[in-house]
């Protein structure tokens, strides 16, 4: 009988789940396209700004979402942010990750390595939600390839040709600074609710975390930091970092995509040449084509 | 084609072997010296394409398999583990991921080829039919594949899909239980649905070989759906003309599908399968893969839960009856003129079928989608019906006639040459 209800459940929610979209779907604001440096078929990730956008997750972010699937030594590789090994050597020592058993059978606490995953803010979920009012702050390795918005018809059409794919990292820059408090009227708060623009439904359990002034970027030889320390900019360093580390290898990727094309094309060019002479006529030397 | 061998060993080695293994004789029958009608278009070239996707995802796919996990608890961080630590997995990722929608592209170009060209009929049945037995391994293997990563739209497609097997009556629910190995999606499901997605592709390949056995029996159909007559006159070598000219499109299609795994290696994806599977916490949306779409707006098109089933399940297999189905005996729709509006309307209503399976199934979308099923079963009755009264336009009297009809005035002895020479003619 369970499973039967079960089964009814998952085939009644594939009916019924579509209706409750579109009203969700109603209530969503549509975030601005933001110019990204790692967009088009060129793209290439700013490193000054993956860099930055490390910092911000590491002093704000991390202390509750995890990104358990990146390692230290991610850090360094081509790609990426590009700290030389030895900041990161440095980097992953400051942390205490726990290893073992030993000898003795025991578990115990040593300085990272660069091979070591970014170790979680909790020791699991039940930990993380007990700290964070119930909710469940989601794993961010690959958050900005795990959230989007409809691109609804005609423009996902056209998204084909322009390249367009940063609904991910759209929506995440528009909501860390999507806060409003209070929030508009008419709209009721529950302890550990907050109000932003950018959510479906707009009820979040994420607090505005992001404050201008908040994180002290590397200042340029002038002494001054080469961009604001602003929350819209800390939203759109950390964004970045998080399209890195969803696609860690997005800069080869576009880098040999380039290459296959322009083989393809010469390839592809000489076999049409190819193809015309030997159809131009018969096995017995008669035209092919009148 | 079935007939004389024009194959002649050339050393002592391969005259040895031709008397024991003629498999040398078999590739060059099928793939040098193999007739083909001289007329064909480029939709002729999708079936060298189909194999090149299937020999694409088998290699791309038996790599993954040597870095993925089949479990439930650690096949989505497997996943990731290949995009970001196996060199180059990112690109046998994307490329599998990518392939299965290429593959799909593809096969329904091939399919509606077929359909606007009559390939299906006397005496191409069976060809057919293996085609359409094809389609549903395809269906079955890219559907189980999905699963693999174990993201939200993985665990919920799969639970979906999987539970309308309870619409059979009697034995619905066992066949559930058994499709899932327990009481609900999970860990035995992982496994098996790996087990079998490795395993079916190579039934296809089997499937394949048979299909392409009965097109070299038969001979290839053309875009004048007239029967080659005069091999010398009506085809050309396979090697160098078809091959040229499959490896040109191919090379055609093969940027088609390097754009998206280079440039959109996700726009085909949905991004709730880069969020691990989770039972307790359902997708706002469950949507199905694009090339599931039309068949998904059939199934949600019928009120009744085993009606939608059934309708699904008849939308694929009453292709396997359209050769009884067409009563007109003219192949080509090019001479069909009222059959060849209805191909058009077809393949809109399929088109906007896939975009109603992509929509909420509520209110107009719900009765747009029962208008447009029924339009998609009315295509074969509407293919009975006009058989029986249409007036088709005059068919060439051969292939080479309609390529060098406007020759006509310069090398008219030669046409009649061509005519007069029917002893050649073959069925």
């Amino acid at each position: 009988m369970i499973t039967l209800s079960v089964r009814s459940a998952a085939f009644g929610l594939m009916l019924a789940a579509m209706p409750l979209t579109a009203q969700a779907a109603g209530e969503r604001v549509i975030p601005p396209e933001l110019s990204w440096s790692f967009s088009g078929p060129f793209g290439k990730f700013d490193r000054a700004q993956l860099q930055r956008g490390y910092k911000v997750y590491k002093e704000v972010c991390a202390s509750c979402h995890s990104a358990s699937l990146l390692k230290f030594r991610n850090l360094s590789q081509p790609g990426g942010p590009e700290f030389s090994a030895g900041q990161v050597t440095a980097l992953a020592a400051t942390y205490q990750v726990k290893d073992g058993p030993n000898d003795a059978g025991e578990m115990f606490e040593r300085p990272g390595r660069a091979a070591d995953a970014f170790p979680s803010p909790f020791p699991n979920e039940q930990a993380a939600r007990a700290a964070n009012g119930g909710a469940y702050p989601p794993d961010m390795s690959v958050l900005a390839k795990a959230r989007t918005y409809e691109r609804g018809f005609p423009r996902f059409v056209f998204d084909i040709f322009t390249q367009y794919q940063e609904q991910g990292p759209d929506y995440i820059a528009a909501l860390l600074t999507g806060y409003k408090d209070p929030p508009p009227e008419g709209v009721t708060l529950l302890p550990g609710q907050y109000y932003n623009t950018y959510m479906p439904g707009h009820l979040i359990a994420m607090p505005n975390v992001l404050n201008d002034g908040q994180v002290e970027y590397p200042k340029g030889p002038d002494g001054q930091a080469p961009v604001p320390e602003t929350a819209a900019q800390y939203a759109k360093d950390v964004t970045a970092f998080l399209v890195w580390s969803a696609e860690p290898h997005l800069e080869a990727r576009k880098r040999i995509g380039l290459q296959v094309m322009i083989f393809l094309l010469i390839f592809g060019g000489l076999l049409y040449y190819t193809k015309k002479k030997v159809w131009a006529r018969m096995p017995d030397g008669s035209p092919l084509h009148p | 084609m079935s007939g004389h061998s024009s194959y002649v060993p050339k050393t002592g080695f391969e005259r040895w072997l031709d008397a024991r293994l003629p498999i040398v004789r078999l590739m060059h029958d099928s793939a040098v010296s193999y007739p083909v009608p001289r007329n064909l278009n480029y939709f002729w070239t999708f079936g060298g394409i189909l194999m090149f996707m299937l020999v694409a995802q088998i290699v791309t796919g038996i790599i993954l398999a040597m870095h993925y996990t089949a479990h439930s608890t650690m096949a989505f961080n497997s996943v990731e583990h290949i995009m970001r630590d196996v060199n180059y997995g990112w690109l046998l990722r994307y490329l599998h991921a990518n392939g299965a929608s290429m593959f799909f592209v593809a096969v329904y170009v091939h399919m509606f080829r077929g359909l606007y060209y009559g390939s299906y009929k006397a005496p191409r049945e069976v060809l057919w039919i293996l085609g359409v037995v094809i389609l549903l391994l395809m269906m079955a293997t890219a559907f189980m594949g999905y699963v693999l990563p174990w993201g939200q739209m993985s665990f919920w497609g799969a639970t979906v899909i999987t539970s309308l097997f309870s619409a059979l009556p009697i034995v619905g629910e066992t066949i559930v239980t058994f499709l899932w190995g327990g009481f609900s999606v999970d860990n035995p499901t992982l496994n098996r649905f790996f087990s079998l997605h490795y395993l079916l592709p190579f039934m296809i390949f089997g499937v394949v070989i048979l299909h392409v056995w009965a097109l070299h029996h038969v001979g290839q159909n053309n875009p004048t759906g007239v029967e080659v007559k005069n091999v010398q006159k009506d085809t050309v070598p396979f090697t160098p003309y078809a091959t040229v000219k499959d490896v040109f499109a191919m090379v055609c299609f093969i940027g088609l599908f390097s754009y998206f795994v280079f440039y959109q290696p996700n726009f085909l994806g949905h991004a709730d399968n880069y969020i691990p599977a989770n039972p307790a916490v359902t997708p706002a949306h469950i949507v199905p893969e694009w090339y599931f779409l039309p068949f998904y707006a059939i199934l949600r098109a019928i009120p009744d839960k085993l009606g939608g089933v059934i309708a699904m399940g008849a939308a694929i297999v009453v292709l396997a009856f359209l050769p009884w189905l067409d009563s007109s005996k003219v192949r080509s729709m090019s001479y069909r003129p009222i059959a060849r509006q209805f191909f058009w309307a077809f393949v809109v209503v399929c088109i906007g079928l896939g975009y109603l399976g992509a929509m909420p199934a509520e209110g107009g979308y719900v009765i747009a989608s029962q208008i447009f099923t029924a339009l998609y079963f009315g295509y074969f009755v509407a293919l009975f019906v006009i058989g029986l009264f249409e007036r088709p336009k005059p068919l060439p009297s051969s292939i080479a006639d309609s390529v060098l009809g406007a020759l006509q005035g310069g090398s008219g002895a030669r046409m009649a040459a061509a005519t007069a020479a029917e002893p050649n003619a073959k069925g």
